[in-house]
């Protein structure tokens, strides 16, 4: 391509890094500024005497730790115990050839399409006759429900990329199919897991519906996005303690992010190309 | 489309496995996924059904009154409401331009991607992941606090003084479009870029010699080939953005001034939590579901045309 042009493709994409990060920035910047900088009538986007203020308000006012510590368990959960459901899944649908298949996989995209919200309804009621509202296992068991038809169908492509040459040398081997299920495909199918963990983690982190509709008494079990909005009064919002809460609640993410980038990349353009 | 599936079970019995043939196996493997399904997403979605037939209010809830079969009542109420209609054609337009504006973002990201060197391009990813990281929540507060007409900067660099985009309908709508075609478009900007890369650099340098230009190699050659990628894209914003729930809930403060900015999802949950009407709500959430099944049918088909082998 020539010069000028691709000097000004890369200003521009530069110039719209700057333009996307920037509401992140503004958010961390914000929970650092002392109170009187953020409500004033002059935002400047730098502060020259950053504090801790709104994060010691947060961790103070609440049992802010103790709702991180929620989210992180019921995140936890829901990856690992939806990652090992559906590499099993994934394995049926591409590895062998059964009656039902091609429905089974027409089902779980259908699944996919289901309004998660719709059946907040229906779920309450279910989750109150097992008499668990108010639990952490009133968020996780929904979630992992809702985190596995699309990652069974993401898991697909990377289980159907490992060669059957290699399935028949371990049989020759003498391997058993569960040490092959375990020892030889699950490995070499880890990245792809690893990039839909990365939905079934933001999808379960962020959620906001379940945990508002479910956790209703006892607000020890409460999750973070709930726990931001005590600081969130649509009147008069404190808005330090709201970024300086939604910057606590953004960097995991964020270095989970940064943790599987490369392999997020690579994962979505295998999981397409099949 | 028969003779496709018999084609199919042809292939398998020509192609043994290594591991004996039980076929009992692949069941075994799928039993903790179907039963999970099943509990909690078939299950629910019956429930879902069942309640939109039933008189279900705070009465029925606490068990002091049995349900009662409705019939079709409660659609009755719904469809002779006018405020349904009105919400469901603010969600079908919200909802289109969310995904029209993510993909038109999304895909020139992606070219611009492909065009640039290494920093900028990671500049650019980073940011994008930023973005995409960020918590819904999270990202309804802090560009509510980006436009806040008091505090926030936008108004000052737009001079617009103490505007308030949360009041007027469109305004409001236009914040939530912003801010969720933000977090969204690096979805489609990620995939899309990686569809390119895996494009064989033969291809583009042979339509280049051949005398091609810029937009004829984009509309004849990429763009065909990334068809399949451009279809999953579409698909899952559509979804995506047909039920947006937590930017409409928080940064309109559950639907707007007088619901001017409710959208289906955020209007069937009103309907059930906020005022007991569990089976309205019910029935919002079927129309819901049929409505995606529609566009899922659609996929489905795009799909097989495509000969993609399930």
């Amino acid at each position: 391509m020539r010069r000028p042009w691709r000097l000004a493709a890369e200003v521009s994409a530069l110039l719209i890094a700057v333009v996307v990060a920037f509401p992140l920035y503004w958010m961390v910047l914000s929970a650092f500024k002392p109170a009187g900088e953020i409500e004033s009538s002059e935002p400047r986007p730098w502060t020259l005497t950053p504090s801790l203020d709104s994060f010691r308000r947060v961790f103070e006012q609440q049992e802010f730790g103790r709702y991180f510590l929620n989210s992180l368990i019921v995140a936890g959960c829901v990856v690992i115990a939806s990652a090992l459901i559906a590499f099993l899944a994934a394995t049926a649908v591409t590895r062998f050839r059964f009656r039902f298949r091609t429905t089974l996989l027409i089902m779980f995209l259908v699944a996919q399409m289901v309004p998660v919200e719709a059946l907040t309804i229906p779920l309450f009621f279910l989750m109150r006759d097992f008499g668990q509202l108010n639990t952490l296992g009133s968020l996780i068991l929904p979630h992992i429900a809702f985190s596995l038809p699309f990652a069974i169908w993401m898991l697909r492509g990377f289980v159907k990329a490992v060669p059957e040459a290699l399935e028949e040398a371990a049989c020759i081997d003498g391997a058993s199919r569960t040490r092959f299920l375990w020892q030889i495909l699950f490995p070499l199918v880890l990245p792809g897991l690893v990039a839909t963990s990365v939905f079934s983690f933001i999808s379960t982190w962020n959620d906001f519906l379940f945990a508002k509709s479910f956790i209703i008494s006892d607000t020890s079990q409460s999750t973070l996005p709930m726990a931001l909005l005590v600081f969130y009064k649509p009147d008069d919002p404190d808005w330090g303690g709201v970024m300086a809460a939604s910057t606590v609640m953004t960097i995991p993410v964020l270095v989970f992010f940064v943790l599987v980038q490369r392999r997020l990349v690579s994962g979505l353009g295998g999981a397409v190309k099949d | 489309m028969r003779s496709r599936v018999r084609e199919r079970r042809g292939f398998a019995r020509r192609s043994p496995r290594p591991f004996g043939r039980s076929s009992a196996i692949p069941w075994i493997y799928l039993a903790p996924a179907l039963v999970v399904l099943g509990g909690l997403l078939v299950y629910p979605v019956y429930q879902l059904g069942l309640i939109s037939f039933l008189e279900y209010t705070q009465a029925q809830v606490s068990g002091g009154e049995p349900a009662t079969f409705q019939g079709f009542g409660n659609y009755a109420e719904l469809f002779g409401d006018g405020e349904f209609w009105r919400v469901l054609l603010a969600t079908v337009v919200f909802a289109a331009a969310c995904v029209v504006s993510t993909l038109a973002v999304g895909c020139a990201l992606a070219v611009l991607l492909t065009r640039v060197r290494a920093v900028p391009r990671l500049a650019l990813m980073l940011a994008g992941l930023g973005a995409w990281a960020t918590p819904a929540v999270t990202g309804s507060t802090v560009w509510l606090l980006l436009f806040d007409p008091d505090f926030g900067p936008v108004n000052r660099i737009l001079g617009l003084g103490d505007h308030s985009w949360t009041y007027g309908r469109y305004s409001a709508f236009l914040l939530v479009l912003l801010e969720v075609v933000w977090c969204s478009f690096p979805f489609v900007m990620v995939t899309v870029y990686a569809g390119i890369r895996a494009v064989p650099a033969e291809v583009l340098e042979a339509a280049a010699l051949d005398g091609a230009s810029q937009w004829r190699i984009w509309r004849s050659v990429l763009a065909p080939m990334l068809r399949p990628i451009l279809v999953v894209v579409t698909i899952q914003s559509v979804i995506w953005d047909f039920k947006v729930f937590t930017q409409i809930y928080v940064m309109t403060g559950g639907g707007g001034i007088a619901g001017q900015n409710l959208v289906l999802n955020v209007y069937a949950y009103q309907k059930a939590f906020a005022s007991s009407q569990y089976s309205l709500g019910s029935a919002i959430g079927v129309v819901m579901l049929l409505i995606l099944l529609a566009v899922t049918l659609v996929y489905l088909r795009l799909l097989r045309r495509q000969g993609e082998e399930l």
